[in-house]
């Protein structure tokens, strides 16, 4: 009797992507949300707006995207958990701040559900031609973090866990969603929270006057204390030393630029997440991420019924790029046909990464309409001969 | 011990300032406000955005945070909204502020946030080597307006009191003592609070315009402030070509933390609470 009333009751939802976005980080802890009104993006800060007070946390619409991001970063050093969201125009001004998270290592999410570009586009219409700005938008070297829900409750999962890696790895993480996903109802079981895995931000363990708050950690991530608790330390985005002091010692600059890359690149493993559905023994993988993988499902499922043997790889994890895998399957398909809504963006990695084993073909559109089951079947046939 | 080396961190030292420049004279001035308003330094957090005044956090043993062009009132905004019970004090050029901050300038005034911000005016770009400013009087000259300036310069007191500060002050280098006050006052502000302080550029913007040493520069600022109670005796054009100094602005508006808060408890009180 008793573990029945324990027993938690299910928690089912119709839920739009955005609306899902907002919960899953709410589950993570996020406590703080800053942005600025874009199509088609806009239902996530409502959400937020309007759940935020009611949970201690705090929302502001600030005057533009540019200083959302720098809100987000100044609440993230006050210790809450912080997160914007856009879509690509605001992305492009987001960059700037993405940039400076990046080099003095601020853990925040960034949310960019992408429509039709280049400049303002097709506001309404979904996109993936971001994936290339989500990687090098800001300048300079610099890890990323990206990645790419296809359903409302994956929506929900990985919004959770681009705050446990912003948490882990002290690094922005993007959460690249499209139109499609964003505004899509799907009935989604929301978990119960004490079984989801949160990760905070490993504090310093050491007193005040030892902390090194860009420490040459041997874990490559050095912990992060909150403004206000007693650790007084200074931030910058000019190269800094293990203080945080400005420093144009290239010895010391070399260090922190190859820190910076490494805490990703040595935790790879970690942090790449993909789905593979009949890739064994398959003659074409199609490989293709959001909302265009639920139209290559189909195709291959069809493909397969005609007797072509087709499977899918999707990454989850857009960045760091799934390279290792993508040279696995390349020694093992003959064809691997790339489908994304923008002009070609990510074939090139896939073509990077194969390096010639497995030949490349292509399903790209980027119209506003969506690439449909059949687009992709067409071209399964078509290569499959 | 004097009262200022308890505060500056001596290993970032010596700062990049030039010799004759005015940014150390109001580095001093702020640290003597800090120090008689008794604030506890881990609550205190300075934040700046880019440009010659914008190194001084750096200088100082408080919670700093140096940022990027133009933003450091909406990082500030996002760890004092984070953090209200700290006290946030925000450092800024006239082209950080005013030119690439113009938009989180006017709107920080309109929230009416509890900032303190300490705008550095010496008219020019001084770390990029001397462009024009929006503060960049008219006729000047600078590298980017060789045969003197022709945009009229915007008077940042005005504006500000304009788009919603409760706190306005002019104060400049020369007039020390009296920029201790007016940054104490802009600190106890509860409010959006600004200080213009006038500051010597005498490597950059003196030089070009042929007005002297630091030295000079400073007696400019001796013989040209006017005190707001004694402006407020003279006609305008007795003012012509003066600098008012003082408090020069106070009003009393909800402070957007406070409205916060205000609006928190009022929503957990009624409704269904949470997801």
């Amino acid at each position: 009797m008793q573990e029945l009333r324990n027993a938690r009751k299910k928690v089912v939802r119709l839920l739009q992507g955005n609306e899902a976005c907002v919960e899953g980080a709410l589950v993570a802890g996020a406590r703080f949300f800053a942005g600025y009104p874009i199509t088609p993006s806009s239902e996530i800060a409502e959400r937020f707006a309007e759940k935020l007070p009611r949970l201690g946390g705090k929302f502001i619409q600030m005057e533009d995207e540019i200083g959302a991001m720098a809100a987000v970063i100044g609440a993230s050093l006050g210790g809450l958990k912080a997160i914007t969201a856009t879509s690509g125009p605001g992305f492009s001004l987001k960059v700037e701040n993405i940039g400076f998270a990046c080099m003095a290592e601020i853990p925040c999410v960034v949310v960019n559900v992408m429509r039709g570009g280049p400049s303002t586009g097709l506001p309404t219409s979904p996109g993936q031609a971001d994936v290339m700005q989500a990687r090098w938008g800001t300048h300079g070297d610099h890890p990323t973090i990206a990645l790419c829900p296809s359903s409302v409750k994956e929506t929900f999962d990985l919004t959770v866990l681009s705050f446990n890696l912003a948490e882990r790895f002290r690094v922005p993480v993007i959460l690249l969603m499209d139109e499609i996903v964003g505004h899509m109802r799907e009935k989604i079981e929301l978990p119960d929270p004490a079984e989801i895995e949160i990760v905070d931000r490993k504090k310093p363990s050491v007193p005040p006057q030892e902390y090194l708050p860009y420490q040459n950690d041997p874990t490559d991530i050095p912990p992060l204390a909150n403004f206000g608790e007693g650790y007084r330390f200074h931030v910058t985005g000019l190269s800094h030393d293990e203080r945080g002091y400005p420093t144009t010692d290239p010895a010391v600059v070399a260090a922190l630029q190859a820190r910076l890359l490494r805490k990703i690149e040595r935790y790879r493993k970690e942090i790449v997440r993909y789905e593979t559905v009949n890739l064994r023994g398959a003659r074409v993988a199609v490989f293709s991420f959001g909302s265009v993988a639920r139209s290559a499902k189909l195709a291959i499922r069809e493909a397969r019924d005609m007797g072509i043997a087709a499977g899918l790889f999707r990454p989850l994890t857009l960045w760091p790029f799934p390279e290792e895998e993508i040279e696995e399957i390349s020694r093992e398909v003959e064809w691997i046909l790339v489908a994304e809504m923008n002009l070609g963006q990510m074939v090139f990695e896939v073509e990077r990464c194969s390096r010639g084993r497995a030949k490349i073909a292509r399903v790209n559109k980027a119209d506003g309409e969506a690439i449909t089951p059949e687009e992709i079947l067409l071209r399964i046939q078509e290569v499959a001969g | 011990m004097n009262i200022y080396e308890q505060y500056l961190r001596g290993p970032m030292m010596p700062h990049i300032w030039c010799s004759g420049c005015g940014n150390g004279i109001v580095l001093k001035a702020l640290l003597r406000a800090i120090h008689r308003l008794n604030v506890s330094r881990d609550d205190l957090c300075m934040v700046s955005g880019i440009g010659c005044s914008s190194r001084l956090p750096g200088y100082v043993d408080f919670n700093t945070l140096h940022t990027t062009h133009g933003r450091a009132l909406a990082f500030a905004t996002g760890l004092k909204l984070a953090r209200p019970h700290m006290t946030v004090v925000v450092i800024s050029g006239d082209g950080d502020a005013l030119a690439i901050g113009g938009n989180h300038f006017i709107h920080a005034a309109r929230r009416n946030i509890d900032l303190t911000l300490i705008l550095f005016n010496n008219f020019i770009y001084g770390m990029t080597g001397g462009q024009c400013s929006p503060t960049t009087p008219l006729e000047r000259l600078a590298t980017t307006a060789p045969y003197g300036q022709i945009e009229p310069p915007f008077d940042v007191c005005r504006l500000a009191e304009a788009a919603g500060a409760t706190y306005v002050a002019r104060g400049t280098a020369y007039h020390a003592s009296q920029l201790d006050r007016l940054i104490e006052g802009g600190i106890r502000s509860r409010g959006f609070s600004v200080i213009e302080v006038l500051v010597p550029c005498p490597t950059i913007y003196g030089r070009r315009n042929r007005l002297g040493d630091g030295v000079a520069m400073l007696k400019w600022q001796k013989e040209n402030a006017v005190e707001v109670r004694a402006a407020r005796k003279l006609d305008p054009n007795e003012l012509e070509g003066k600098v008012v100094t003082g408090v020069l602005f106070t009003a009393q508006r909800p402070e957007y933390c406070q409205e916060y808060e205000r609006m928190m408890a009022r929503v957990q009180g009624k409704g269904e609470r949470g997801l």
